[in-house]
């Protein structure tokens, strides 16, 4: 039942405080001509409703949540403590500097973090997700070209295992997308990006470790290529967690990065995040930063501007409250406890790949990294079932599907990273589930195309939702 | 699966029929087979060119968004805009749901007989 199918006329709460400035009414000209149907209910119709529709959701409380190139850690507490905090929280954006400087040392440490993190001179932290990034990161690279008055530079290189996110940023910045083929072990294939690498190239966007869990051994090479032809390289943050503490894409030769704090740094991702994507640059970049730098005298912190910036990419300095989440997390870890989290991550995918693959067929063979991808395929052609139909029979048991038919290499993929902060008991669990699935796709696949069969909602028509999606609550019909 | 023995195949899995001085493409039954049930449709506009080799729409399923490429070069004639309220027919009758009619044809692939597409398919499953 929809929030506007509950409650009736005249019921309502005592929850929201008494209006302590004077109330204005506005001219005709601007007010609706009819009031807004909102819900009129009682607190404890409010209080059900919520909790009834949290019921129906799979949150990273509820259970176990591999979901692949999404790094659903565990967001601890103290981060929500530590935001909450009055002089983070009952601030304006327009106070005077000498007023914020707690705040800005907030900012300040948390750069310098990112910055020794993955090995960049600078760092905004003001787009808002991974894919704003990735479109702000690529106007940095666009700025760069241009003012050395090189336009002819129109193409992204983008491997055809990458995020789907990264042609569609290079696609918003008006560059053409170059796909660039894998080679038969899930690496680039280092001859077709020779091949593609000219003076028409702005820049090349990957992930490392890559999206079927592989760390490209040739990635000071695949650097080297691009930089050789004029180009930029620009690293998805998206997987950091494999390597972090371990290695820098600084290091491996990247100019530009984003990174998902979201994911990493364990602010809350999904269910209104709200997301944060930083994007670092090497020093000849950072002139072209949006947003404010922050600097430090002797007279305390100020706010500046970079000299050619690109301009605003967000209102103000970023989702500033899911920053400060994200340097408790590394104030918490330290240098050392972000290091071990990336090998634990990797240790704790390779655990359960190690113990899944006499009974699924893995796309890449060998040590992975934060995570692995299983390809359904050989499954789907003995059985009929598919990775979606394994990903649903998931669910009975309490477990988050990983991610489903992604990457695109691999037909029936199903992409699992399960984190470093899940127990052995947790990941055992999920071992044993997933073997229990493998032989009942062979014993009864009929169970599994039918699954979930324990869950609030069963099988919803993802095709007829897509087709006809219902957007918005009609009230003519009531 | 179906093949049709008076069409002509890409190995992107279009199906090209000439039809007096255009071009007709569109997605083949095993291409819309795989795709599984496509909810929408990305199409050009009269008078877009097309190159030989290079993606002119998208179709979305379900499962992901995949590019139709162009087995020919030239000008985009007409357009199947009924696609755009009924991505649905790509999947009930692929070689009546037509995408585009090119004119101006400059460039052809080489292109696949039906016998060479089957083998084509079969070898793409093993």
């Amino acid at each position: 039942m929809l929030v506007f199918e509950k409650g009736a006329p005249g019921r309502g709460m005592q929850i929201l405080p008494k209006c302590d400035v004077e109330t204005v009414s506005f001219g005709e000209d601007v007010s609706r001509a009819e009031a807004p149907r909102l819900p009129e209910m009682s607190e404890s119709e409010v209080s059900r409703h919520y909790s009834d529709i949290a019921r129906r959701c799979h949150g990273v409380n509820d259970g176990f949540y591999p979901l692949g190139s999404c790094t659903m850690k565990y967001n601890p507490r103290i981060n929500e403590v530590t935001a909450s905090l009055p002089g983070f929280t009952e601030i304006h954006p327009l106070q005077p500097e000498n007023t914020v400087q707690g705040c800005l040392k907030a900012i300040k440490d948390t750069e310098d973090a990112l910055c020794a993190i993955t090995g960049m001179d600078a760092m905004t932290l003001q787009p808002a997700a991974g894919a704003h990034g990735e479109f702000t990161g690529l106007l940095l690279i666009k700025a760069y070209h241009e003012a050395r008055g090189d336009k002819k530079r129109t193409k992204i290189l983008v491997p055809d295992s990458a995020h789907g996110t990264n042609p569609a940023s290079a696609a918003m910045n008006g560059c053409s997308v170059v796909s660039i083929p894998s080679d038969e072990d899930g690496y680039v294939d280092l001859d077709a990006l020779r091949a593609a690498a000219g003076d028409d190239v702005a820049g090349l966007m990957l992930t490392n470790p890559n999206t079927v869990g592989l760390f490209d051994k040739n990635i000071k090479e695949i650097t080297n290529i691009i930089h050789e032809c004029g180009g930029l390289c620009y690293y998805d943050g998206a997987n950091l967690n494999a390597i972090m503490g371990v290695v820098r894409p600084g290091d491996m030769g990247f100019d530009v990065v984003h990174l998902n704090l979201h994911k990493t740094f364990s602010t809350p991702h999904g269910g209104g995040g709200p997301g944060s994507g930083p994007v670092g640059c090497k020093e000849k970049l950072a002139q072209f930063l949006p947003s404010i730098l922050v600097e430090e005298d002797a007279d305390g912190l100020h706010m500046t501007k970079a000299a050619d910036s690109i301009g605003e990419m967000k209102n103000f300095y970023g989702n500033f409250l899911v920053v400060i989440k994200a340097l408790t997390y590394i104030a918490s870890l330290g240098a050392e406890g972000l290091k071990e989290a990336s090998q634990n991550a990797v240790l704790n995918a390779n655990y359960m790949m190690h113990k899944l693959k006499s009974h699924y067929t893995m796309a890449c063979k060998g040590i992975c990294m934060h995570e692995f991808v299983m390809d359904i395929g050989d499954i789907k052609d003995a059985t009929g079932v598919s990775a979606m139909d394994i990903a649903k029979g998931l669910l009975d048991y309490g477990i988050h599907p990983p991610t489903m038919y992604f990457p695109l290499i691999v037909h029936e993929a199903l992409m699992v990273e399960p984190t470093e902060t899940e127990t052995r008991e947790t990941l055992d669990h999920a071992v044993d589930v997933f073997i229990e699935l493998a032989e009942r796709a062979k014993s009864d696949p009929e169970a599994l195309h039918s699954a979930p069969h324990n869950t609030v909602i069963g099988r919803p028509d993802e095709v007829k939702a897509a087709r006809q999606p219902v957007l918005k609550y009609d009230f003519a019909a009531e | 699966m179906e093949i049709r023995a008076e069409l002509k195949y890409s190995k992107s899995h279009e199906w090209v029929k000439e039809d007096g001085d255009v071009v007709v493409i569109g997605l083949t039954d095993y291409a819309q087979s795989e795709l599984g049930d496509l909810v929408f449709v990305n199409l050009p506009e009269e008078g877009d060119e097309v190159a030989a080799g290079d993606a002119f729409a998208d179709v979305e399923s379900v499962k992901a968004v995949s590019d139709v490429y162009s087995p020919v070069s030239g000008t985009v004639a007409e357009v199947n805009e009924e696609l755009m309220d009924a991505p649905e027919s790509i999947n009930e009758s692929p070689y009546d749901a037509w995408f585009i009619k090119v004119s101006d044809v400059s460039e052809t692939e080489e292109l696949l007989t039906a016998e060479e597409y089957e083998a084509f398919v079969q070898s793409e499953q093993e």
